[in-house]
């Protein structure tokens, strides 16, 4: 068989991944991207491995790690997000921003805006509203 | 030995159409607007997998993914969607407004990771049968029990240590908030 085509799968999977992981705004559909990302890496994996041959099998025993710490990194992540939802009766990563900083509008001739502007509250009022 | 991109031996044929399929219910699971219904075409991307492992030359590897992926991490997402109260129709609120940039970057990797690849191993041949004996489970355990103890040990570790954390995490906290109380 040609290297390129599990190769090229891989690579192909990983971007789909990619994209996923950028364009999704539930959390849940993001960890579901994650696994495509994991799976691409699995793939290619394998496949050096049946290419390289070599006498230690790391590539399927990686796969084999990998997919045990996937197993734990769903489980934790889910918690996570179970968590967040508790909190803020939503899993919208849009909406965790609480640590942002305050957007704070700086104009050219004002160098030291910050005691002027610190009256500027973020809005917390709907996170704090799902309690 | 002649190797030619005109005439493809069976496993590559069965390799690249099983790849449409992985490909296929992928572009499915991050674009598709019902989350059930990603998680579930997840399952088929997982199985579909799992037969590419089949082919590559890993048994053991393939029943692992399917009993692990196709079958107890989908089940976790569904849960997951449940205890979220995800929404389960069709929804627009899952993808970011702008998705422009993800594209960007998702075409800009594809087309560096496959220039890449195929510029470095388009002269690359191997033969998945030669490498079965490499994926039973006799000689996946050999080789883990032999030469990757420690890791392995450190993994069984980790998974308690998140199986804890998950636990300590999804535990509801009413209890220490009335003692505080």
């Amino acid at each position: 068989m040609h290297a390129v085509y599990p190769l090229v799968l891989g690579a192909l999977l990983f971007s789909i991944g990619l994209y996923g992981v950028l364009a999704r705004r539930n959390a849940i559909a993001v960890l579901l991207a994650i696994e495509l990302l994991l799976n691409a890496v699995t793939l290619n994996l394998v496949a050096f491995g049946s290419i390289l041959r070599d006498q230690y099998g790391m590539g399927q025993v990686f796969t084999l790690f990998i997919i045990t710490i996937a197993a734990a990194e769903t489980g934790l992540g889910l918690a996570i997000v179970l968590l967040l939802y508790r909190q803020r009766a939503t899993a919208d990563l849009g909406e965790q921003r609480e640590l942002a900083e305050p957007v704070e509008r700086f104009d050219a001739d004002e160098l030291v805006p910050a005691t002027e502007l610190s009256t500027t509250e973020p809005s917390t009022t709907v996170l704090g509203a799902a309690r | 030995m002649t190797h030619s991109y005109l005439s493809p031996t069976g496993v590559e044929i069965a390799f690249v159409l099983v790849g449409l399929v992985i490909l296929g219910s992928g572009l499915l699971v991050v674009t598709i607007k019902n989350l059930v219904y990603a998680a579930l075409w997840l399952v088929v991307c997982m199985g579909s997998v799992a037969v590419e492992y089949l082919l590559l030359g890993a048994e053991l590897l393939a029943w692992v993914q399917v009993l692990i992926y196709a079958g107890a991490v989908i089940v976790l997402f569904l849960f997951g969607l449940m205890l979220t109260k995800a929404p389960i129709g069709p929804t627009e609120e899952l993808n970011v407004r702008n998705r422009w940039p993800a594209l960007l970057v998702g075409l800009g990797a594809a087309g560096t990771l496959v220039t890449v690849v195929v510029q470095a191993y388009q002269h690359t041949w191997f033969d998945p049968r030669s490498s079965v004996s490499l994926g039973t489970g006799r000689s996946l355990g050999t080789q883990v029990f032999q030469y990757w103890v420690l890791p392995f040990e450190v993994l069984s570790v980790l998974l308690l240590a998140a199986l804890v954390g998950a636990i300590v995490l999804s535990r509801r906290q009413r209890d220490s908030e009335e003692a505080e109380a």
